[in-house]
């Protein structure tokens, strides 16, 4: 199954809302919601100094934000 | 005017070492954690924690002592209480 | 004991004097779901939670500690030399009336840090639970934080911090399992 670290829902929209609306909202659902325990060995960042600016030791964990793929709600 | 020396830039690259290598630690740290039977992983942290401690090693000589409470050495004058803080820099 | 080592876990940088930005990141500092609540929840809970999960309490607590230093290196930095009249733009008028350019424990609403914020219920898995969702919000209150900066190095720092938030929710995670394990099913003990 494929895994995504952002999911979006469709907020009722009233005539009568007075600010624009947002048609699309999105919240975050990162790696750790879907990992389990963690299993042994899992792949490393290749360097140091890479997992330091990725605050991770593990690309499985890393979720850039914002997503790439965006937020409608800002 | 009585304006403090600025750190050259190999103290930022030496400390950009050490935070890196002790990043790692800490990750591996709350890893064994929860994974005290991580042979795999408890060798990593040990070879981490020997390249942590060079490091610190090199960067002490040049820049003063990184910890208080007899953990580093002191040159003359006391140095420990010397700027920049880590907030300064 | 503790010891002091003099670094940042994270090197820390802003762009400009900015003190918006610490008002908005002062809730880290003295709020709810900040450092200091995290430290002190999780270092508290240690005494009384069963050893397996000791060290684990032990150390994320510790490193929230870490975190603290760096957000309070962020307001400091925000605000250091910033006069009164910038002060008062960005709306620290009171802030700068108790305390001058001074950091205080307190959020981004002006409320004091309280002892209420830490949930303490000795029950082994409320507690967890409490932590995994003490994650979930300081990971949260990093977006919105993060949403309404726009200093790119600054952004660099809480994007790391906010990835801290999603680690330490696993490990809490892999605890609240460690707790729930029939005896001698798993290898782990």
């Amino acid at each position: 199954m494929h895994q995504t670290n952002t999911k979006y829902f469709y907020p009722y929209i009233s005539p009568f809302d007075p600010c624009p609306p947002i048609v699309r909202k999105s919240y975050s659902t990162p790696p750790q919601l879907y990992m389990g325990f963690q299993p042994p060995n899992l792949a490393q960042f290749q360097t140091a100094k890479e997992a330091l600016y990725c605050g991770t030791l593990w690309p499985a964990f890393h979720d850039p934000y914002p997503p790439k793929e965006g937020r409608e709600d800002n | 005017m009585n304006t403090p020396k600025q750190v050259p830039q190999a103290y930022y690259d030496l400390l950009e070492e050490i935070q890196a290598v002790d990043f790692v630690l800490v990750e591996l740290n709350l890893y064994l954690d929860t994974h005290p039977n991580d042979a795999n992983a408890i060798q990593q942290f040990n070879q981490c924690t020997y390249e942590s401690k060079k490091l610190k090693k090199k960067f002490e000589k040049q820049f003063g002592p990184l910890m208080h409470f007899g953990r580093s050495y002191s040159g003359y004058p006391w140095n420990w209480d010397d700027t920049p803080w880590p907030w300064q820099v | 004991m503790w010891y002091y080592e003099k670094k940042l876990q994270y090197p820390v940088r802003v762009r400009e004097c900015n003190p918006r930005l610490a008002k908005y990141l002062i809730e880290q500092y003295g709020g709810a779901d900040g450092e200091l609540s995290a430290a002190l929840r999780y270092l508290n809970q240690r005494y009384t939670i069963p050893n397996k999960v000791v060290g684990l309490l032990n150390d994320i607590g510790t490193e929230e500690f870490a975190h603290l230093e760096m957000i309070a290196t962020m307001v400091y930095k925000l605000t250091k030399d910033a006069t009164p009249e910038q002060m008062k733009a960005a709306g620290l008028a009171t802030h700068y009336a108790n305390h001058d350019n001074a950091l205080f424990y307190h959020n981004s609403a002006g409320n004091p840090w309280t002892a209420t914020y830490i949930a303490s219920k000795g029950d082994p898995i409320a507690d967890i639970y409490e932590d995994i969702a003490a994650e979930e919000k300081a990971r949260a209150t990093y977006q919105w934080i993060i949403n309404l900066s726009d200093d790119p190095e600054l952004n660099d720092s809480l994007k790391f911090l906010r990835e801290r938030e999603i680690i330490h929710s696993q490990r809490f995670r892999e605890a609240a399992q460690i707790l729930i394990d029939e005896k001698d099913q798993k290898q782990f003990f």
